[in-house]
């Protein structure tokens, strides 16, 4: 009982510390600031962008993890679920090697199409996928290899083709898990710190996302930080509530 | 006008099973594959279907081959005229009823609002009419097996498949639905395939049985030939229960040697009567009590199964009765012996006898 309640004092002792913190009269003030509002916009509009990227790239992946028997399958998992572990900045790191300007595929790309990905808002949503597809993955791959898959069969007898059974049945079917995997990987990259920072920098209104704006907010201005880290409070529990009937009833 | 089914089914499902059955099915008659678990029934479903590729022989349908490794011909489930009638059914439970018979039309190809309309009325047809919105789960055992029997004939398939269309359902409500499937049936016109464990199923729903026991045809004939010369144990365990066939009328069945009374009083006409040998008990007096039938006879055979024994009895009504050997010992039965045997109503079973009344003008 008693580590229990320790348990959940670790947990609600910095939530207290920062509503005690808040400057409430404040607070509309500080959040209409520039430095908020811009990276409010690019937080949305860059975890969003990587939450979509990840269904696009996720799903199909996922799908050839669960269903498809081929050499090597267990190291292609491994390397997927690889960022779960990584250390964010290590990954960020990473993706500068590859993909930044004297990077392995970076150099030729920039060439080839003037994209240059370190230090723009593509670069973002590069590090957030990064980091946050392997939750959708992994949560898409499991609800595919539990689910029954005779209702597949079925679809097949009805005079279904395989695209038709995987839109009409085994989409539909593993719908709670694909949402619960896409707001997963959504809440990683909205939080999303390390990899962006080593990969895109951090210019306001371009690669400054709302976790970086609260780090250098505590060197500049502590007020402006902890109302970006209420904002993020909030957002994160929206979500969670939001999360709950589907994600929580289903495990 | 749909043509039979013939098939060879070779499949190897692993080192040490291999389903091997010949199968001919004409149009307008239903033929049950009758055996235990893991006999290979469902593989037998699978190939028919094209869910799993023979490994050799030959599929044919109305004239046209699904299968045939030999010459490497194989048509895909999806553009097989195969319905199936799955074990628990499988209706999408994301979908309602609707969608779920308008699935195979709108698969075909056919546009989401004549789909809907072949749907409606196969939901009429199978009496589901109300139920359209629902979600599977929301069905009772009746109503989704209907749901699913809809599903299957909407594509207007040219062969149904039935995979123990009553294994899901419990028991005080399968002999209705049961009675409802075998009317649903005799209106599909092609070949129809009944896949059950369940020798009440077969001997009612089908016009020929084959028992299938490890991958192979142990025995085929009607109802009746395997029910009075079983040839394997499993069938003879089977034919174990008693199944007379007798009219019925008010409360009573005359089996034409004998009247049982039954507690069944509303079945009227030609009844499949069930009677489980160990319902039955022996006396050797006249026996007292509740018992609403009993008569005299005489101990015809005794066959010995392990710890107990079956005694068949003689005339006016030849029953097998089951009993231990220590009970068989007690009252000192050997062929011969004089006895009463005994039964409640309540412990006799009752089914309109469907083949009966397919078979009559």
């Amino acid at each position: 009982m008693t580590l229990a309640a320790l348990g959940i004092a670790l947990f609600l002792l910095p939530l207290v510390g920062l509503l005690a913190r808040t400057p409430w009269a404040r607070l509309p003030a500080l959040l209409a600031g520039d430095v908020v509002t811009d990276a409010l916009r690019l937080s949305a509009v860059t975890s969003i962008s990587a939450a979509a990227v990840s269904m696009v790239l996720g799903v199909p992946l996922a799908w050839l993890l669960a269903r498809v028997d081929f050499p090597g399958r267990a190291l292609v998992r491994g390397i997927v679920t690889l960022p779960l572990v990584l250390p964010p900045v290590v990954g960020g790191a990473a993706l500068l090697f590859a993909l930044g300007r004297r990077g392995l595929v970076g150099g030729p790309l920039e060439q080839g199409t003037g994209l240059l990905l370190p230090f723009s808002t593509w670069g973002v949503v590069v590090a957030n996928t990064f980091v946050a597809m392997p939750f959708l993955v992994i949560t898409v791959e499991g609800a595919l290899r539990n689910m029954d898959r005779r209702y597949e069969d079925a679809a097949a007898s009805l005079g279904a083709d395989r695209l038709t059974v995987l839109q009409r049945v085994t989409l539909p079917m593993i719908a709670p898990s694909l949402v619960a995997g896409l707001v997963l990987s959504w809440a990683r990259a909205f939080g999303e710190f390390g990899a962006t920072i080593t990969f895109a920098g951090n210019l306001q209104g371009r690669t400054q996302t709302l976790p970086l704006a609260v780090f250098v907010a505590l060197e500049r201005d502590r007020d402006v930080a902890v109302a970006i880290s209420l904002v993020m409070v909030a957002v994160s529990l929206l979500v969670l509530v939001g999360l709950r009937d589907r994600w929580w009833r289903a495990t | 006008m749909s043509g039979g089914l013939d098939a060879t089914l070779v499949v190897r499902r692993s080192e040490a099973f291999r389903l091997e059955l010949r199968l001919s099915v004409p149009a307008g008659r239903t033929v049950a594959l009758l055996g235990p678990n893991a006999a290979g029934k469902s593989t037998a479903v699978h190939a028919l279907a094209g869910l799993l590729p023979l490994d050799a022989g030959r599929v044919e349908l109305g004239g046209l081959v699904l299968d045939d490794p030999a010459a490497d011909v194989l048509v895909p489930a999806e553009r097989r005229r195969v319905g199936v009638v799955f074990q628990d059914y499988l209706l999408f439970p994301h979908l309602g009823v609707l969608e779920n018979v308008a699935f195979g039309p709108r698969s075909c190809g056919i546009g989401r609002a004549e789909a809907r309309r072949r749907a409606r009325s196969w939901i009429a047809r199978l009496e589901l009419d109300g139920l359209a919105e629902r979600r599977p789960r929301d069905l009772s055992g009746g109503q989704a097996q209907r749901a699913a029997l809809a599903r299957a004939l909407a594509s207007e398939p040219d062969l149904l498949l039935l995979d123990e269309p009553l294994a899901a359902l419990d028991v005080t409500t399968r002999s209705e639905i049961r009675r409802v499937l075998a009317e649903h049936l005799r209106a599909f016109a092609g070949p129809r395939l009944l896949i059950t464990h369940d020798p009440a199923e077969a001997f009612l729903l089908a016009d020929e049985i084959h028992v299938l026991e490890d991958g192979r045809v142990t025995q085929s004939g009607t109802a009746d030939d395997i029910r009075l010369r079983p040839r394997t144990r499993y069938a003879a365990d089977l034919a174990g229960t008693n199944f007379l066939r007798g009219i019925a009328r008010r409360g009573e069945v005359d089996t034409g040697t004998h009247v049982l009374h039954v507690a069944d009083h509303e079945v009227e006409g030609p009844v499949l009567v069930t009677l489980r040998p160990t319902a039955i008990s022996v006396h050797r007096t006249r026996p007292e009590g509740s018992f609403r039938n009993s008569w005299p006879t005489t101990v015809a055979r005794v066959e010995r199964l392990g710890h107990r024994v079956r005694l068949l009895t003689g005339a006016p009504l030849p029953v097998a009765v089951e009993m231990t050997d220590e009970a068989r010992e007690e009252l000192g039965l050997a062929p011969g012996s004089a006895i009463w045997v005994a039964l409640k109503a309540t412990e006799i079973g009752v089914e309109p006898d469907t083949a009966a009344t397919s078979r009559a003008p």
